[in-house]
C-alpha cells in the first residue's frame, strides 16, 4: 500500500528464451521460445504489483526468472540493490530465503508423501533455522497464522481441500519470514467462495508482515482488487503499467482496452450497456513473434509503422507507462 | 405455452465403494423456447451430472437416476429406449463440454468428425455433408475453413476446438444447446469471441440454451434466467436482473459478495463464505448450507427447506428472509 516506499525489486531488460531442440543423441537448437523478451519494472517495498495477461504470455517465467529458478538469458534483477543474476551458490541461497513463491496448483505443489508438518518445516531445516521441537512449534504457529488447526501438522496433503492446501502452501512460503513473495495464480484453481478467503488471508499477512507481492493472475477483477499497480503482458512484453485506478479507468494500450472490455461483470444491467472490443484472431506463437509491435496483427488501430518499428516503453504521464506508437 | 423442457424432481446417485454420492437431490426447472438459462454453482454442486442425466449420459454403474422426470416436448426422456434417446441427443438437444479434446476424436480429421454427424443424423451424402461442414466452420468464424477440414484436432488451438464443438453441436439445428463450461479453459478475449458468437447464433437460429458455469459474470450478460446450485440442490432461481439485484438466498448473497468488481474503484474487503461445501456422501439432515450460513436459525439444522416461490418467478430454498434476518 505504500506508494512512495523504497524500491525493493528492480527488473531491468529481463529476457528469458527457452531453446527448442531436435534430435536425441546430437541435439541441436533450432529456435527459441521468446517467453520473456525484455521487461523492465520496479516493485516498491510493501506494495503489490499485479501481472496480468493471457495464457502463455510469460507471466510465470517472469516470476521464476526473478527468483533465479530460471537463469535469465539477459538482463538484471536487483533485489534490495543486489543483482541476483550475478550471484551463485551460498550467496544466492542466502538471498533466496527472502523471496518465496506460491503456486497455482495446490495439488501438484505439495509432496504427497510428506506430512503437512514436514512440508512446512522443510525450508526451516534446509536453511538451518530450526529443527526438532523448535521447528514443530514454528510449524504450529504458522498453521494458526494461515487459519488452520495445528493438529493438521500430522496429516497428509490429500486429506485437505484445495483452499486448505493453498493455505499450507502459504504457511510454507512464510516459514522463512520472506520480504517478497511471487504469488503465481494462487487462487485460479479454487472455487469462487474459497478464492475470497485466500485473497483476504494474503492481504492480512501483507499488512502484518509488511510483505511485498508480485501477484500473477488472469482474473483482472481480482488483480484490480489486490494490486497497487498493475502490469499487462502480451507475448513476452509488458505493454502497459500504471496505478490500479488509472489503468482500469484510463487504459492507453489497445490490448489493455480489449482485455478489460472482455471481462464479464457480474451485473446484468452493466453487461447490457457494455461495448466489447472483440479482437480478431489469436495470440501468435512466441517462437516467431510478429515484427514491430507484437500486437499489430490483432490491433484494431494498427498503422503502417506498427509493422516495422517496435514501440518504445514510454512514461506517457506520471507513473503511467505504455508501449504503443499511438498512445498519448 | 408449455415449456420446451420440464425437469421434475430429478435425483441422481452414484453408488461407489466409499458410499452413496448424493449428486443431484430433487432438481426441478423449466426451459422455454428461445430462452437462455444460466446454471451457476461451485465445483461438485451437481451441474454437469444434472445435464448429463437429462441426456442419459451418466455412467451406469456407478451412477443411477433414482427419481424424476425429464419432459422434452411432453415426452419423458428417462423412459425412452436407447435408440430413441440417441436420436434426440445431438439432433434435438446438443451438448458442448468444457474440454473439447475429450469429445473430439484425436485420430479423425475435423472434417470427418463433422461430416459423420451430418451423414448419420441428417442422412446427407458425403458431398452435401462436406459442403455443409465448410459452411458450419465459416459460421463459427474459422478462417480458411475449406483447408482446415483436413486438419486434426491437435492442430487447432483451444478456442478453435471449442468453435468446432459448437459447429458440430449446431449441425442439426438443435432446439436446445446445453453448454457445460465451454469457455472456462479459455482466455478472456477468446471467451468474449465465443460468447459473442453464441449470442449471434442464438438470435439467428432461435434455439434455447442452458449455459453452465461457475462465473457469475458470464451468465449476467448471457442468460435470461439463472439457477444457483449448491450440494445437488437448486437453492435459488430468478430472472437474471432479479437474481443479481435482489438475491434472497444466503449462498447467492455470499457468492456475489465474494467477487471483486472490475467496474468498481473502491476497495472493500471481500466477504468470504467460511468453510467448505458439504460431503455429498453424508448430507446433513437440515439445510446443506447451514454450516456456512451466517443467517442460520435452529430450524435450519433440523429441516431442509424446499424451493418455494417468494415473488413472481423468484424461487428460493431458505427458511429465512435475508432482508430482515428473521424467519420467512
Ligand atoms: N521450461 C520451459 N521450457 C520451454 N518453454 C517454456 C518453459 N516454460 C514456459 N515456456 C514457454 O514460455 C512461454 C511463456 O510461458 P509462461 O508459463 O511464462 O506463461 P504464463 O503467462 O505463465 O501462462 P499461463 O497463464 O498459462 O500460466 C510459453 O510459450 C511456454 O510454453
Ligand atoms: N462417475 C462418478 N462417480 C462418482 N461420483 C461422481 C461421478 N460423477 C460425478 N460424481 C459426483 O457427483 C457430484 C456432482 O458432480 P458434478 O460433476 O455434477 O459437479 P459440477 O457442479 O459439474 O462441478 P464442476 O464445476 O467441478 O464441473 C460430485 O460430488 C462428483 O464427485
Ligand atoms: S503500436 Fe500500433 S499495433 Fe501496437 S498497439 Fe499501438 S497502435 Fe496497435
Ligand atoms: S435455510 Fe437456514 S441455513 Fe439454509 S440458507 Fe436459509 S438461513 Fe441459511
Ligand atoms: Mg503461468
Ligand atoms: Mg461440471
Amino acid at each position: 500500500m505504500s506508494r512512495n516506499g523504497q524500491v525493493l525489486l528492480r527488473v531491468e531488460n529481463l529476457v528469458k528464451w527457452f531453446p527448442i531442440t531436435r534430435g536425441i543423441i546430437f541435439t541441436r537448437t533450432i529456435g527459441y521460445v521468446h517467453a520473456v523478451d525484455g521487461v523492465t519494472f520496479e516493485i516498491r517495498r510493501g506494495e503489490t504489483l499485479g501481472l496480468v495477461g493471457e495464457s502463455g504470455c510469460g507471466k510465470s517465467t517472469v516470476g521464476r526468472t526473478i527468483l533465479q529458478l530460471y537463469r535469465p538469458t539477459r538482463g538484471h534483477v536487483y533485489f534490495d540493490g543486489i543483482d541476483l543474476t550475478q550471484l551463485k551458490g551460498s550467496e544466492l541461497r542466502r538471498m533466496r530465503r527472502r523471496m518465496q513463491i506460491i503456486f497455482q496448483d495446490p495439488y501438484a505443489s505439495l509432496n504427497p508423501r510428506m506430512t503437512v508438518g514436514q512440508i512446512i518445516a522443510e525450508p526451516l531445516e534446509i536453511h538451518g533455522i530450526a529443527r526438532g521441537k523448535e521447528a514443530r512449534e514454528r510449524v504450529e504457529e504458522l498453521l494458526r497464522l494461515v487459519g488452520l488447526n495445528p493438529i493438521f501438522a500430522d496429516r497428509y496433503p490429500h486429506e485437505f481441500s484445495g483452499g486448505q492446501r493453498q493455505r499450507i502452501g502459504i504457511a510454507r512460503a512464510l516459514a522463512l519470514q520472506p520480504d517478497f513473495i511471487v504469488c503465481d495464480e494462487p487462487i485460479s484453481a479454487l472455487d469462487v467462495s474459497i478464492q475470497a478467503q485466500i485473497v483476504n488471508l494474503l492481504q492480512e499477512l501483507q499488512e502484518r508482515f509488511h510483505l511485498t507481492y508480485l501477484f500473477i493472475a488472469h482474473d483482472l477483477a481480482m488483480v484490480r482488487h489486490i494490486s497497487d499497480r498493475v502490469a499487462v503482458m502480451y507475448l513476452g512484453k509488458i505493454v502497459e503499467l500504471a496505478d490500479r485506478i488509472e489503468l482500469y479507468e484510463n487504459p492507453l494500450h489497445p490490448y489493455t482496452q480489449a482485455l478489460l472490455s472482455a471481462v464479464p461483470v457480474p451485473d446484468p444491467a452493466v453487461e447490457a450497456r457494455r461495448q466489447r472490443i472483440i479482437l480478431r484472431g489469436e495470440v501468435p506463437s512466441p517462437v516467431n513473434p510478429p515484427s514491430g509491435c507484437r500486437f499489430h496483427p490483432r490491433c484494431p488501430i494498427a498503422q503502417e509503422i506498427c509493422k516495422r518499428v517496435e514501440p518504445e516503453w514510454r512514461e506517457v504521464r506520471p507513473n503511467h507507462w505504455v508501449a504503443c506508437h499511438l498512445a498519448e | 405455452m408449455p415449456p420446451l423442457l420440464d425437469v421434475r424432481n430429478l435425483e441422481v446417485r452414484f453408488f461407489t465403494r466409499d458410499g452413496v454420492v448424493h449428486a443431484v437431490n430433487g432438481v426441478s426447472f423449466r426451459l422455454h423456447e428461445g430462452e437462455t438459462l444460466g446454471i451457476v454453482g461451485e465445483s461438485g454442486s451437481g451441474k454437469s451430472v444434472t445435464m448429463l442425466s437429462i441426456l442419459r449420459l451418466i455412467p451406469q454403474p456407478p451412477g443411477r437416476i433414482t427419481k424424476g422426470e425429464v419432459l422434452f416436448q411432453g415426452v419423458d426422456l428417462l423412459k425412452l429406449d436407447e435408440a430413441d434417446i440417441r436420436r434426440i441427443r445431438g439432433s434435438k438437444i446438443a451438448m458442448v463440454f468444457q474440454d473439447p479434446m475429450t469429445s473430439l476424436n484425436p485420430v479423425l480429421t475435423i472434417g470427418r468428425q463433422i461430416t459423420e454427424v451430418l451423414e448419420t443424423h441428417l442422412n446427407m451424402s458425403p458431398r452435401e455433408a462436406r459442403q455443409r461442414a465448410i459452411e458450419l466452420l465459416r459460421m463459427v468464424g474459422i478462417p480458411n475453413a475449406e483447408e482446415r477440414l483436413s486438419d486434426y484436432p491437435h492442430q487447432f488451438s483451444g478456442g478453435m476446438r471449442q468453435r468446432v464443438m459448437i459447429a458440430m453441436a449446431l449441425a442439426c439445428h438443435p432446439q436446445i444447446l446445453i453448454a457445460d463450461e465451454p469457455t472456462t479453459a479459455l482466455d478472456v478475449t477468446i471467451q468474449a469471441q465465443i460468447i459473442d458468437l453464441v449470442k449471434r447464433l442464438r438470435d439467428e437460429l432461435g434455439m434455447a440454451i442452458i449455459w453452465i458455469t461457475h462465473d457469475l459474470g458470464v451468465v449476467a450478460g448471457l442468460a435470461h434466467r439463472v439457477a444457483v446450485m449448491y450440494a445437488g440442490y437448486i437453492v435459488e432461481e430468478a430472472p437474471v436482473l432479479e437474481l443479481y439485484h435482489n438475491p434472497r438466498h444466503p449462498y447467492t448473497l455470499g457468492l456475489l459478495g465474494s467477487l471483486p468488481r472490475l467496474d468498481r474503484r473502491e476497495r472493500r474487503r471481500l466477504v468470504s463464505i467460511d468453510g467448505m461445501p458439504p460431503d455429498l456422501l453424508e448430507l446433513p439432515r437440515g439445510c446443506p448450507f447451514a454450516p456456512r450460513c451466517p443467517y442460520a436459525i435452529d430450524r435450519c439444522w433440523e429441516e431442509n427447506p424446499r424451493l418455494e416461490e417468494i415473488a413472481p418467478q423468484h424461487r428460493i430454498a431458505c427458511w429465512v428472509d435475508v432482508t430482515t434476518g428473521r424467519p420467512r
